[in-house]
């Protein structure tokens, strides 16, 4: 996208820049000890309880691979349609540091796991000086450069006592997939809609618990301006964004700081930045001058990995159906629009949830069951919880629901009816024909009940009748209204409206 | 006893002739006696060993005894032992008490040997003198004023001093071999992978290699049998089915020449320039002997070896830059007393705790490492260690065993070379090659050159081809005598 920046200094107004965004995502894989250890990766544990000879990097201990975190990288690689290596090499990557506590990371670096691939995103336009004014959703396609398996490192706990600094290794060897896209985003639109889609990816087939206050999902952004046609500008890389809001921010700031550098006729060097939320600004942490040397090579401790097509086939075995495909398949079988299979699709649970819910009252509910999650279930959820409602935790079984949905559909209960016995169920539990007892919401869809009641409203209200019949439709309204209040709200409207109509015809 | 094959020291003790308590003070005497000039030993904790030959002894009472039970076994200083003081040599490690037992100390231990303390060795095992210990020099049992070899030195004057039954060592470059040599006993390095390096502090992970070091071939085959086997604590470590490395020594052999049919490789390049005449004469005395064993003799040529030297050192250091990152001072191991900020730290512990040969290695494999001299020197050297290996493949296309000699020389004065690292580089210049192919190599007493000092030939096997080697050495000892020869003045 374009960003047009007006400076007082600069004589052409209409000078555009481009950004250009490129992401570096770690996400810690889901496994139960660490990626060349047996030790437990179980967040939140007292400091260096999880440390074990290997973690602690004693002389003499050796590097065992997990296969588990193998399983996942080709999982992600699967899901993201990328090319998997038949051999992958681990690398040490050197340097000193006092939580990297074999002075090396062991990584991938020649020879990465996952290669090219590609992710879909829907970009829903935020406002922003990094965004277009074209506010319409969109789709883009994202190339992943490269997907490759590594440890993390532990960490350094400042300012426990004074003057000393304290390392804990627990997290030290937790495995982490490190994703790299392309540089083919060009707004903070697209790069959060990126984050998210990613987000919801590895969640979605069950690599990464995506939790981002405890550092499951971290995001390194690359970020340069140019002028349309140029060459790439030099980029500043925004490192460990743990939300998707301060990425945006992030972005942002960056973004308007370049633009104004060069455009005071600033250059930008090569550096890696944080960003401080409480300034809402990013600052340098260490220039490109004081670069490591990593001293890359292949680590003799480890044999290549090699990935036979048979544990490939294994592993594509136990892949989710993807969101696109579900999307197709509530589109072209479930008869849902475009929007509702989406919106059912942005998590595994929810979709799931769906699904369960759909299997027991058939798929000509499909569309009923659509908006009762995406309407009642989903807004509760969200008063109920804190940031995303997650369907795993619902009060409300898809069993539940269905049932409920199953009692609109054969008529026993109105919309209105309906949405108070959710309310119960919510509330209270129980079974939707318990809550329909108990409240005495039963629909009276006994013609001759409803015919005795429109009897009744006619033979009251002649001039009312009279106006009707002279053309006034309106009124027809006024003859519901009394008919439903008659009932006590129990009346089957669709019946109501067939008998009304035709006795109001005369 | 002190001269006992492991195989008598064994039946001894199970027949009760001797307690492991017994033959362990009885080491451990000499120990007391004779360290404080050999200076093999860094570490003697006989509280310990007594308590785990009590321990095998009651073992042996119980009927459960095996083949190593009660034996008293030193263990090189590389290895990570529970409780003991682990040193490698190094001051950076002169405080460092394993938390846990490396898989081959694991292995003696579930086999009832005494671990009868800890061998001196080069710092970190880098060196071919055992001058660069921290811990002082081990002088040659042979003549004190001479050098044992290195990097397992400390292990090669104690067994050829009797200060125990028989010991461990690791050979990256040479390290098992070469002190074998000069101090006039056997040793073996198996194919890399046979032996788990778990526990075994890193030098240079893709070369390291443990292997027995003892009195003759068959107390290393012994030794191996159980030091061998798979362990899924090394991703290196090959797995295969156990093996019986005696197997080849009990065959009954049919007539009086128990090798007929052998066919011994002699390497042009082995038998070149740089080797000293009584070295040279030695050796060749053994392949005469072999001759009358019933083996032939082919010549053959490893055209690539006269690299191997350049190429290990490029690869060797680049590795241990890396695997002695972990020594800086943060989690255990040596830190200096004063610093100002974590880069002092950091430079401080790491230029006091490690000595200067180490540093050498560290700066060479920084170096080779860098970015824009990486292709240059460890691409290339890769390269050239594969021709290395191909060209042995060769060979043994054409023989079924290597001969030559072990080192150019036999033991030189200590402080004669300490001046020149490329001159004690090349004293490992015939076993280095062996290394970087990743086959088996062993050095056994082959006779003695100038002044008196004991020389080694070495036997360089195929992959997997122990068993073969040990039978190979076997059959010379059984017909020759170098082996059971010991120094003067050790108290015997």
């Amino acid at each position: 996208m374009i960003a047009s920046r007006k400076t007082s200094g600069c004589k052409d107004m209409s000078m555009q820049w481009e950004i250009v965004i490129g992401l570096e995502v770690h996400t810690q894989l889901s496994t139960s000890s660490k990626i060349f250890s047996g030790a437990s990766t179980t967040y939140g544990a007292e400091p260096n309880t999880q440390a074990d000879a290997v973690s602690i990097a004693l002389p003499g201990v050796l590097p065992v691979l997990n296969r588990g975190a193998v399983e996942r990288a080709i999982k992600f690689g699967l899901a993201v349609g990328a090319h998997i290596a038949p051999r992958s090499v681990f690398a040490r990557k050197n340097y000193f540091y006092p939580d990297l506590p074999k002075g090396y990371q062991i990584s991938q670096f020649d020879l990465p796991v996952v290669g090219q691939g590609a992710l879909t995103i829907q970009v829903e336009p935020l406002s922003g000086p990094s965004t277009s004014s074209g506010l319409q959703p969109y789709e883009k396609v994202v190339r992943i450069t490269r997907a490759h398996l590594e440890e993390d490192a532990g960490k350094s706990v400042h300012g426990e006592s004074q003057g000393v600094t304290g390392v804990d290794l627990n997290r030290a060897g937790t495995p982490l997939l490190e994703i790299v896209s392309e540089p083919d985003m060009s707004s903070a639109a697209e790069a959060v809609a990126y984050a998210k889609t990613l987000h919801s990816l590895v969640r979605w087939i069950g690599i990464c618990d995506g939790n981002m206050q405890e550092g499951s999902f971290r995001c390194d952004v690359n970020v340069s301006v140019r002028r349309p046609g140029e060459p790439l500008g030099t980029r500043r890389e925004i490192k460990n964004l743990n939300s998707f809001k301060f990425m945006q921010q992030a972005i942002d700031y960056e973004v308007q700081w370049q633009i104004d550098t060069l455009e005071n006729g600033g250059k930008i060097q090569q550096a890696t930045v944080l960003f401080d939320p409480d300034k809402g600004s990013t600052h340098a942490m260490r220039s490109k001058e004081e670069a490591h040397d990593y001293r890359y090579f292949p680590d003799p401790d480890l044999l290549p990995l090699d990935i036979t097509s048979a544990m490939l086939e294994q592993v594509r075995a136990t892949l989710p159906e993807l969101p696109q495909a579900k999307q197709a398949r509530y589109v072209n079988d479930l008869g849902l629009s475009t929007y509702d299979a989406k919106q059912l699709t942005n998590a595994l649970e929810t979709a799931n949830y769906f699904e369960q819910t759909v299997e027991l009252v058939g798929i000509n509910n499909a569309k009923i069951c659509a908006n009762w999650i995406m309407g009642e279930i989903n807004s509760n959820l969200k008063l109920m919880m804190v940031g995303d409602a997650n369907f795993e935790s619902c009060p409300v079984t898809s069993s539940q629901l269905a049932n409920l949905i199953q009692r609109i559909a054969d008529g026993t209960i109105s919309n209105s009816g309906a949405k108070e016995v959710f309310r119960t169920m919510w509330a209270e539990g129980g079974s939707a024909d318990a809550i329909i007892e108990a409240k005495g919401l039963k629909q009276v869809s006994d013609t001759g009940a409803i015919e005795k009641i429109v009897d009744e409203i006619i033979a009251a209200n002649p001039a009312q009748v009279a106006e009707y019949r002279s053309g006034k439709d309106r009124v027809f309204g006024f003859f519901v209204g009394l008919a439903m209040k008659a009932s006590k709200g129990k009346a089957n409207p669709a019946q109501l409206n067939e008998v009304l109509k035709k006795k109001l015809a005369g | 006893m002190l001269n006992s094959s492991l195989t008598k020291l064994g039946a001894s003790l199970r027949a009760k002739q001797i307690s492991s308590v017994e033959l362990t003070q009885l080491y451990l005497d000499r120990i007391a006696r004779l360290n404080p000039q050999l200076n093999a030993f860094i570490t003697v904790n006989p509280e310990m060993s007594l308590a785990q030959a009590r321990e095998a002894d009651a073992r042996i009472a119980a009927g459960k005894a095996e083949a190593l039970t009660g034996i008293p076994i030193a263990q090189k200083d590389i290895f990570c032992a529970k409780g003991w003081r682990t040193t490698c040599g190094s001051k950076m490690l002169h405080n460092f008490v394993s938390p846990y037992d490396a898989h081959l100390i694991a292995q003696f231990n579930k086999s009832g040997a005494v671990n009868l303390g800890k061998t001196n060795m080069d710092e970190f095992a880098m060196g071919s003198s055992n001058e660069t210990s921290h811990y002082g020099p081990v002088k040659n049992p042979w003549d004190i004023s001479r050098v044992p070899g290195g990097s397992s030195g400390g292990t090669a004057a104690a067994v050829a001093a009797r200060l125990c039954a028989a010991a461990t060592g690791t050979d990256t470059g040479g390290s098992i071999r070469q002190p074998a040599a000069l101090c006039g006993i056997s040793g073996l390095k198996p194919t890399y992978g046979v032996c788990s390096r778990y526990g075994m502090v890193a030098f240079a992970s893709s070369l390291d290699q443990a292997g027995p070091m003892g009195r003759n071939a068959e107390d290393l085959a012994l030794l191996l049998n159980t030091m061998a086997g798979f362990d899924e604590r090394d991703s290196t470590s090959l797995q295969r089915d156990k093996e019986d490395y005696a197997r080849e020594l009990n065959k009954q052999v049919g007539g009086d020449k128990p090798l007929a049919g052998l066919r011994i490789g002699l390497p042009k390049e082995f038998f070149a320039e740089g080797m000293g005449s009584d070295v040279a004469q030695a050796v060749e005395a053994a392949i005469a002997e072999y001759r009358k064993l019933g083996a032939t003799v082919v010549d053959i040529s490893l055209p690539n070896s006269r690299l191997s030297v350049p190429v290990y050192y490029v690869l060797a250091p680049a590795e241990a830059s890396s695997n002695l990152s972990r020594f800086d001072g943060v989690r255990y191991g040596y830190r200096a007393t004063e610093y100002g900020d974590l880069t002092e730290m950091y430079e401080k512990s790491r230029a006091q705790g490690f000595g200067a040969e180490v540093k050498r290695r560290i700066m060479i494999g920084t170096y080779v490492l860098s970015h824009g001299y990486y292709d240059a020197y460890y691409i290339q050297a890769q390269k050239i260690r594969r021709l290395i290996a191909q060209d042995f493949t060769e060979a043994f296309k054409q023989c079924d065993i290597i001969m030559g000699p072990t080192s150019p020389s036999t033991a030189f004065k200590l402080g004669e070379k300490g001046d020149d690292p490329v001159q004690m580089y090349l004293s490992d210049i015939y076993t280095i090659a062996v290394n970087l192919a990743g086959l088996p190599g062993m050095s056994i007493p082959c006779g003695f050159g100038a002044n008196n000092m004991p020389v080694g030939l070495q036997i360089i096997g195929n992959y997997f081809a122990e068993a073969q080697m040990l039978n190979v050495a076997h059959q010379y000892q059984q017909a020759t005598d170098h082996h059971d020869r010991v120094p003067q003045n050790i108290g015997l």
